[in-house]
């Protein structure tokens, strides 16, 4: 055995015994003496092959339980948590605005006036739930997105830790049909994010140049 | 302007109908409905005779857009003011919205002003 090559190993992973089979079978299809680039590319190409079984044990060890079972599942149930709250936050928020308004009727004048300028004012800062709560759910559906490329990766590497060949990628999961798609849902994208969208005013010059 | 006129206002988030509720009563809009999607505005338009719908974009199962589309094909609906308000707010969704027949269209956030000015807007022109 050319130096750099690794005796063969009882406690061999199948992939690598299947690696020191593969540098035995070069081995002994080569006459003659080995020189010493042939060794040394036969003894990188066989670590290269060791790095490629580790990487893929790495893989198929992953706790992609964790990942499934407990973190995105966690993570998306600490965003719909955080979705309740505001909603409940600003609902009691809007019912003190209620409760305002009603002092205001009573009041009258100028105070009346001052407090209903700054309860309109709370309205349209309550908004705010309903953007927020658009973009959260982007996050939630980006994150199950990741939740399922993750377990397909895993799945497939973790058979190959257990010996079988590599699985054929599986299929993308269906898009729906394009008939079945509104053009509403089509161009349903959520909230921009700052600076990407057009404003109001530029909406309204929009839909000026129609009229 | 008519302020008794039957508004619907529809939305899939409770507190948004809330808050369009609230900045209509200001205006003096009490007669005001809600739905939580398209197809429930659309049951409660056939049965019933609003003289302005406010409507959000994404909602399920039945989208603003494709809601706007049903009223503007109906024969008794297709002349009621339509606005949406939505943070939809990309150049094609605006189109998308005018080429189906939307009176005005208002980005969130918005505010009160904005509001009174679309609806009186709309309502000249009923």
């Amino acid at each position: 055995m050319p130096d750099g090559i690794a005796p063969a190993n009882a406690s061999a992973t199948p992939e690598e015994a299947r690696i020191d089979a593969a540098v035995r079978a070069v081995l002994g299809s080569m006459a003659g003496d080995l020189t010493a680039t042939e060794a040394a590319l036969l003894a990188e190409l066989e670590g290269l092959g060791r790095t490629v079984a580790r990487a893929k044990e790495e893989i198929a060890s992953l706790r992609v339980d964790d990942i499934n079972i407990s973190h995105i599942p966690s993570a998306t149930d600490e965003l719909d948590a955080i979705v309740g709250h505001t909603a409940q936050a600003t609902n009691e928020i809007l019912d003190c605005c209620e409760v305002l308004e009603g002092v205001a009727g009573r009041v009258g004048g100028g105070e009346a006036e001052a407090l209903s300028g700054a309860i309109t004012r709370i309205y349209e800062a309550c908004s705010f739930q309903d953007i927020t709560g658009q973009r959260i759910g982007k996050v939630v559906t980006a994150l199950k997105a990741i939740e399922a490329r993750v377990a397909q990766v895993t799945e497939r590497f973790s058979a190959v830790a257990a010996g079988h060949s590599l699985p054929a990628s599986a299929p993308p999961p269906p898009k729906p049909a394009a008939e079945s798609e509104t053009e509403g849902r089509r161009l349903a994208n959520g909230p921009q994010l700052p600076g990407a969208g057009v404003s109001q005013a530029d909406i309204d010059k929009l839909l000026a140049d129609f009229d | 302007m008519d302020k008794n006129t039957p508004v619907l206002i529809v939305d899939d988030y409770k507190t948004m109908l809330r808050i369009i509720r609230n900045l209509l009563k200001q205006l003096d809009f009490e007669n005001v409905e809600e739905a939580t999607d398209g197809s429930e505005a659309l049951a409660k338009m056939r049965a019933g005779n609003f003289g302005l719908v406010i409507s959000d974009w994404n909602m399920a199962p039945m989208t603003g857009l494709d809601l706007l589309k049903e009223v503007r094909a109906d024969a008794r609906l297709k002349n009621t003011p339509f606005i949406m308000i939505t943070a939809e707010s990309k150049t094609e969704n605006v189109v998308a919205a005018k080429q189906a027949g939307v009176s005005n269209y208002i980005v969130k956030p918005f505010n009160a002003e904005t509001l009174r000015e679309k609806i009186e807007k709309v309502m000249v022109h009923a």
